[in-house]
């Protein structure tokens, strides 16, 4: 007895502090061999400076914790929760570690050790579970908002203050959210749209869940670009949220959930295609295997599902696109948000479409594959990190830009705080938008 | 005995509430830095944000006679930021700022936790950049590349660290501060400077440091030259030097590092039956680099190359470098560790040392690939192992101590560019006599008298290993007594008689 003791206590030791399903697994994070090299390219990094919050800290922690040399406590939560999940460390990792992965892997287990209180749970509990899963509570409140936005409650509430109820994060965002159009796209388009011309494939567009609600005319303008080359368009009706916010919120019981939808909806139309706008959910939905590991069937159905994904300007460039004839005579910037360039690679192909455009004057931004703080709902988990790092792209922005484009809802968003906060005069558009505004003038022109 | 709860709060009273932590599960992050192959927790990280934060840090440390060590980006690849004696770390991260630039003079103070290559991208819009580009360059600190005299690529043609500092405002081991060094001319009186630089931040730390600035050369021209034989590849380094060219750089990579290094994002698409990688780059006027780099592809066909060309556009030239300097964190993606090693030698012996590594790589079972600055000599074997198998980590220290005997024999030495740390401090014996190593005791002791900045890094105790030696008699005499123990005892006390 005298010698079981110290066993037991090192083997208490040794369990992993990872005791649910579905945890981070080790051939991932022994990949990390600690060179160092994601350390200056993490933004939380940049402005805190302490390991911690690094991303070779993050998978030492991660790892520890597997180990059983951390307990899933704070000193591990804390940092997995301050990683913006931008994945800039994955860009220069020579090693390939799936920080991503790892991450939302990691905040799976902290989600299934501490079910969120507070703020948090909150925020989980009314959105995350309550209304993006469900396209009709979405859609009651998008109406909702349009209706503030319009019958002139807005004004009032504004004049009366009634909005300091809000967090302050959330009453910043409300003074830039865009104005709300009568429909969500995946009501207002049709089911099918033919392709215009030779038809090169068939396509389901994936309307979403943000997107649809604040830019249903990105949605709309998709569409369009993608019917006007050669693409047949599918809209169906029974497609969900992608589950990004919940994956990155840990809740991946909730992403499996509306994953098993989109995978059904979408592999029963047989579409070549899958097209999504928004960065983060295209890395979502081409990462849908990652949610499946320990389930045969659907691994397999979300492995067929995530290979036909593209990202709009991806798809565009893959298929061939013509290049529009009307003229934008503008500046604009790009930058990448962080979804498109580091989760999906995508870089070259948005700028392709750019610069198509004739007399469009594309300018470089000063590091563009920056995270700009937006990191899904992170804006308003961590407001301080994220205005912290809104300012620096703002900064960022080169005066003579008429606007700045990129490819993703969140980002565009945060930006139109940015410039909100400044009062600066930039247009903050999707990608598509510019292009589709080119070939609406190649219209009007001919 | 000044407890913990003291040292807390006079160091948040210096730097502030939120730049100390010290609760243990924080610190495990700060165990190790690029040497991942011993590891300590620290008993706090201080975050000082200027030099007089820095001195009374230290000065308080000093008068309780608490150890500590400086750290930078953590990069370091012989473990010179491990606390071994459960040190107060003091991270120079935040203390991240370019504090003025004198381009007529070609001058630039810089805190010492500016990164790199980031003084080079805030002066690049005038013409400018700073040369020693270690591999890292993207994350270390100038103040890390202080300490270690760090080197890189094109060090062959502008020379390493020590080259380019030319001042440092220096926070001595008591806390009292000191200006060594001039930031025009050369040393007056004893070349203080010059002893600071590459002291592994056992001296002290510097906390402002002058460097010189380049203006950029006017042209670049790039060669990438793919060699069936080692031994091609090491003749053509050779043959380009003897013609009195001097490349900004020539770096060497062979098969495995260039697999590793093909799997990585920056993946160049090397045929995978090439022994040998020769990366070499001119510059300055145009009108010679062109005739240089026609010198260089001519000198490449003379010595059986297979293919070779001139890199056609900066993205191109980008590649290659990034597939070179990336090197060494890519052997992750073909082992799970890896020890770099950072042996010189005589160039000309190249061809034969590298026999004598594939040979300790059979002999050892454990993978070596070789990344190297070929023009000056200087051998980077990666030495894979995994730390998950009992005894390999034990092995693959053994077999890069091994490696650098192999150096030394030739005429060479144990560290280029990456420092001695803890990895290679058993090894500082088979390079200089007691009576040498003495002598550099002496000088540390001299900055250092306690011996509370950064102990057990650098110069090994001459005492310690007449200890050893005698311990391992005793249990050799008595076998029966420790068979028990000899595993440990390998573990903690290697090599001195092998």
């Amino acid at each position: 007895m005298a010698k079981a003791e110290p066993e037991l206590v090192q083997m208490s030791r040794h369990v992993s502090a990872f005791r649910w399903p579905d945890a981070p697994e080790e051939e991932k994070f022994s990949v990390c061999v600690h060179c160092g090299f994601c350390l200056d390219v993490c933004p939380t990094y940049q402005e805190l400076k302490d390991e911690n919050h690094s991303p070779r800290g993050r998978v030492l922690l991660i790892k520890e914790a597997a180990e059983g040399k951390l307990p899933l406590d704070e000193s591990v939560i804390d940092p997995v929760f301050t990683c913006l999940d931008c994945r800039a460390c994955e860009t220069v990792c020579p090693s390939g570690v799936q920080v991503g992965s790892l991450i939302e892997t990691a905040r799976g287990q902290a989600h299934a050790a501490y079910p969120p209180v507070g703020r948090a749970g909150t925020v989980e509990r009314i959105f995350l579970r309550g209304v993006f899963p469900h396209r009709s509570r979405l859609r009651a409140i998008g109406k909702f908002i349009r209706f503030y936005q319009r019958s002139g409650l807005r004004t009032v509430v504004r004049k009366t203050g009634a909005l300091s109820v809000l967090p302050h994060a959330a009453r910043e965002m409300e003074a830039v959210i865009p104005e709300i159009a009568a429909d969500m796209a995946v009501d207002a388009l049709p089911e099918r749209i033919p392709a215009r011309d030779a038809k090169k494939g068939t396509a389901v567009l994936f309307t979403g869940c943000v997107m649809d609600v604040f830019f249903a005319h990105v949605n709309e303008a998709t569409a369009r670009v993608a019917v006007r080359n050669g693409l047949e368009v599918l809209v169906p009706r029974e497609q969900v949220c992608c589950g990004a916010l919940q994956i990155h919120a840990g809740d991946r019981e909730q992403a499996r959930i509306m994953a098993k939808t989109n995978i059904d909806v979408f592999l029963a139309t047989g579409a070549d295609y899958l097209i999504i706008n928004a960065a983060g959910c295209g890395a979502a939905l081409k990462e849908y295997p990652d949610l499946f590991r320990d389930d045969p069937t659907y691994g397999q159905r979300a492995r067929d599902f995530s290979a036909r994904v593209r990202d709009i300007s991806e798809l565009l460039v893959e298929v061939g696109f013509e290049a529009p004839k009307g003229h934008i005579n503008k500046t604009v910037t790009y930058h990448d948000a962080c979804h498109l360039c580091h989760a999906q690679h995508i870089r070259s192909q948005p700028r392709q479409l750019l610069r198509a455009i004739p007399d469009l004057k594309l300018v470089e931004l000063p590091d563009s594959e920056r995270c700009c703080g937006s990191a899904g709902i992170y804006n308003l988990t961590h407001p301080d990190m994220a205005s912290a790092l809104l300012e620096r792209k703002m900064d960022d922005i080169p005066e003579t830009a008429d606007a700045v484009v990129m490819g993703n809802p969140g980002c565009m968003m945060q930006i139109r705080l940015g410039v909100h906060k400044r009062q600066r005069d930039l247009d903050v558009l999707h990608t598509v938008e510019l292009l589709d505004e080119a070939y609406q003038k190649e219209a009007a022109e001919q | 005995m000044t407890s913990p709860v003291e040292l807390v709060r006079a160091m948040k009273e210096i730097v502030g509430e939120q730049h100390v932590i010290h609760e243990q599960n924080k610190l495990h992050v700060f165990s190790c830095d690029g040497y991942v192959a011993r590891q300590a927790l620290p008993r706090a990280v201080v975050s000082p944000a200027n030099t007089e934060e820095v001195a009374a840090v230290v000065k308080w440390l000093h008068e309780h006679q608490i150890p500590f060590l400086p750290r930078g980006a953590g990069t370091g690849l012989s473990g010179g930021a491990i606390a071994l004696n459960n040190e107060v770390v003091i991270s120079l991260a935040r203390m991240n700022q370019l504090l003025s630039v004198d381009f007529e003079n070609l001058r630039a103070v810089v805190q010492p936790g500016l990164v790199n290559l980031t003084l080079t991208k805030q002066i690049t819009g005038d013409g400018y950049y700073y040369a020693p580009d270690p591999s890292s360059q993207s994350v270390c600190t100038i103040g890390g590349n202080l300490a270690e005299n760090a080197g890189g690529s094109h060090c062959l043609k502008y020379g390493v660290t020590t080259n380019h500092i030319v001042a440092a405002k220096f926070v001595l081991p008591d806390g009292e501060v000191i200006d060594v060094g001039q930031p025009y001319g050369d040393a007056v009186g004893y070349d203080i400077l010059g002893l600071v630089v590459g002291s592994e931040g056992t001296l002290g730390i510097a906390t402002e440091i002058t460097v010189k600035i380049l203006k950029k050369p006017q042209a670049v021209q790039t060669a990438l030259a793919m060699f069936d034989r080692v031994e091609d590849a090491s003749n053509t380094v050779s043959a380009i030097i003897g013609t009195g060219i001097i490349p900004a750089a020539i770096e060497m990579m062979d098969q495995l590092a260039m697999q590793a290094v093909d799997k990585s994002n920056f993946h160049v698409g090397y045929p995978p039956d090439i022994e040998a990688v020769l990366l070499i780059e001119v510059d300055g006027l145009a009108a010679g680099v062109e005739e240089d780099a026609e010198r260089v592809v001519e000198i490449c066909r003379q010595n059986h190359v297979r293919t070779v060309k001139i890199a056609e556009s900066t993205d191109e030239r980008a590649l290659w470098w990034s597939s070179r300097k990336m090197a060494f964190g890519a052997t992750g993606r073909i082992s799970p560790d890896y020890i770099v090693q950072d042996g010189v030698i005589p160039r000309s012996r190249l061809t034969e040392v590298l026999q004598r590594i594939t040979e300790i790589s059979r002999e050892s079972g454990l993978r070596i690939a070789n990344v190297f600055h070929a023009g000056d000599g200087n051998l980077h074997p990666l030495i894979c192992y995994d730390s998950r198998v009992p005894g390999e980590t034990e092995k693959a220290i053994r077999v890069g101590s091994e490696v650098l005997h192999v150096c030394v024999d030739v005429g060479g030495t144990i560290t280029g560019e990456h420092g001695v740390g803890i990895e290679k401090i058993e090894d500082m014996r088979y390079q200089f006599r007691d009576e040498e190593i003495e002598a550099q005791i002496a000088i540390r002791r001299a900055f250092n008298p306690n011996d509370l900045c950064n102990a057990g890094k650098l110069i090994p105790e001459p005492a310690r290993c007449v200890e050893v030696k005698q311990a391992r008699r005793i249990i050799e005499q008595n076998v029966e007594v420790f068979s028990g123990f000899q595993e440990q005892t390998a573990v903690t006390a290697p090599d001195s008689t092998s």
